[in-house]
């Protein structure tokens, strides 16, 4: 008995050491990295280096007054939302014909995953060329369908623009919410749906009733990770249209302030920021949601 | 009635099927095809061009080193699939198996770092990449690249772990095994599948990974395909070589797409493991 014990005592000890290698790597490339970030927001550091002096909050007193930073966290909320709502229909829409029996339904699945496995640059350069103003296949067609009388500057257009982005986020990233829903609905048990359908309920009842219901935790799981994933859109925005103020979301502008401006003690107050909003939403979800689900690669 | 509403129904279905193939696929089709028109063919809206032709392919390699982009990129990501997998799996077996004090405090902390906003390092890094005399290096960005890829090669392989019945080990544990021979000798077999799936999923993410890309390297040489692909420009703003950029996306997005379709059961299980089990 006694010598059980310590074999398991010994066994946590090796744990723990087994456990060291990425705690020392998290803490070398998150942990630190992110600390300096926040040290750095409280200084006048520029990107080439060199001496700074401690300033206290005088970034954020700067960013406060920046009419450009409030237009970027407007414009992040707005993506995250729109973008978010979007995906989730056209996700649960998606997975719903997928779930359903119907033929080449392995061939709609590959399908689904294409602009998943589509590199976000490409799908950003894919789409801004589909959108060219000029030579565009998207004006092309829907001058050719009649909606519209005269072409459009999907991308130049100040309203526009924001439309666009997230339009191509949304095609890129719906699969990833057609995949988590799909796995959810195959779980729900085909009885359920045969009781209903006895009792006299129609499709829309059941979804309402029986489907929904089942596939609950898993909508929650792909909305809190697609709507954290969506708070600190970079690439797609930075591809597409460049640093314009008319769609450059938190993460755009922090990165134009500390690399292209130079300016890393600044920037690095416009990240803080960005972290700390991404954590409270995070905070806030685990505690609503109850639940501690995996990242997923995006 | 009940009959006719049965067959709207099958039909609308297949409506929508159709419907969703055409708008997952359609934009892809559309680069290949922009990708063999060449000068004024370029700005000819058939989807498959009269002329085919491979001038833009030529170009890209031929106009920039693109080539050894897709070698950089190639070794970063392998490079950060290997160091993930190696500190994943030693963790995900402690953390799978052993109730140690701080287990679930560590976990939560793993999870935090998945959320983390990628500009929010993004300083920290540069400083410390730069006191570690990477700038404008590869091993600079498979460095920054285990911040997103470390977390999710952690959490899935712990799911899996957890999925792997107990009496395995407990039988090796008697026989009088270490836990380094239980680690390498029975877990690694059985976790193979699992770490092809997050392997893969690691990959795709160092792939495609822009903005760690764009900020540590300066050359053209060190460039990632990513970051080339997003540079490529022409002679004015109003010339983008747009036959170029569509050729240089396909080259690398088929080799993706094929090992997507190839892997898609396991990329699919990697991606729902635990998300859909909570």
């Amino acid at each position: 008995m006694v010598r059980r014990a310590s074999a398991a005592a010994a066994r946590r000890r090796e744990a723990a050491l087994f456990v060291v290698p990425l705690l020392a790597a998290l803490a070398a490339v998150a942990g630190w990295p992110l600390a300096r970030t926040i040290w750095l927001s409280f200084t006048d550091a520029t990107l080439t280096g060199g001496d700074h002096d401690f300033i206290g909050l005088a970034n954020y007193a700067f960013l406060l007054e920046d009419p450009d930073w409030w237009r970027a966290v407007r414009n992040t909320l707005v993506f995250a939302a729109i973008s978010v709502a979007l995906e989730t229909a056209l996700g649960l829409a998606i997975a719903l014909v997928l779930d359903a029996q119907i033929r080449l339904r392995g061939v709609l699945r590959a399908a689904v995953l294409v602009p998943w496995a589509i590199p976000t640059v490409v799908s950003a350069q894919l789409w801004a060329w589909m959108l060219h103003d000029q030579y565009g296949v998207i004006n092309e067609v829907l001058l050719a369908f009649g909606l519209m009388d005269a072409p459009r500057a999907w991308l130049a257009d100040r309203t526009l623009a924001m439309a666009s982005v997230i339009a191509v986020d949304v095609w890129k990233t719906t699969p990833f919410m057609v995949l988590l829903l799909l796995a959810a609905l195959q779980t729900v048990p085909r009885e359920l749906h045969e009781a209903a359908m006895v009792d006299g309920a129609g499709a829309i009842r059941r979804f309402l009733v029986v489907t929904l219901p089942a596939i609950r935790p898993a909508l929650l799981v792909a909305v809190i990770f697609r709507t954290l994933d969506a708070l600190r859109i970079f690439d797609l925005i930075y591809v597409m249209v460049g640093n314009a103020s008319a769609t450059a979301t938190m993460a755009v502008y922090a990165r134009q302030h500390m690399v292209d401006f130079q300016d890393t003690g600044y920037g690095s107050a416009a990240s803080t920021v960005l972290f700390a909003v991404i954590a409270l939403a995070a905070a806030l979800f685990i505690r609503l949601g109850r639940i501690t689900a995996p990242p997923a690669a995006r | 009635m009940r009959r006719l509403r049965r067959r709207l129904g099958r039909i609308g279905l297949h409506l929508a099927a159709a419907l969703i193939l055409a708008y997952t696929l359609l934009p892809f089709v559309w680069a290949v095809a922009t990708s063999f028109k060449a000068g004024s063919a370029l700005f000819d809206t058939a989807l498959i061009p009269a002329a085919p032709r491979w001038d833009n392919y030529l170009e890209v390699f031929r106009e920039q080193p693109f080539g050894l982009n897709i070698v950089n990129s190639v070794l970063v990501a392998a490079g950060t699939v290997a160091i993930s997998l190696a500190l994943g799996l030693t963790a995900a077996h402690a953390l799978g198996r052993v109730a140690f004090r701080g287990r679930s405090l560590l976990l939560v902390t793993v999870l935090g770092v998945s959320m983390f906003p990628q500009v929010a390092v993004l300083s920290g890094l540069f400083e410390l990449i730069r006191w570690l005399g990477l700038y404008n290096t590869l091993p600079a960005l498979i460095l920054s690249y285990l911040i997103f890829t470390l977390p999710f090669t952690v959490w899935v392989l712990t799911t899996f772990v957890r999925a792997l019945p107990v009496q395995i080990e407990e039988a090796a544990m008697i026989d009088g095994a270490s836990s380094w021979t239980v680690l390498t000798r029975v877990f690694l077999p059985l976790l193979a599948p699992a770490m092809v799936t997050t392997g893969l999923l690691a990959f795709i993410a160092a792939w495609n990974e822009f903005l760690f890309a764009l900020t540590f390297t300066l050359t053209d040489d060190r460039r990632t395909v990513p970051v080339a692909i997003a540079l490529i420009s022409g002679a004015s703003a109003f010339e983008m070589p747009w036959g170029r950029i569509m050729a240089a996306s396909v080259t690398v997005t088929v080799p993706l797409i094929a090992l997507v379709l190839v892997f898609q059961r396991r990329i699919v299980a990697g991606l729902t493991a635990g998300a859909v089990k909570g």
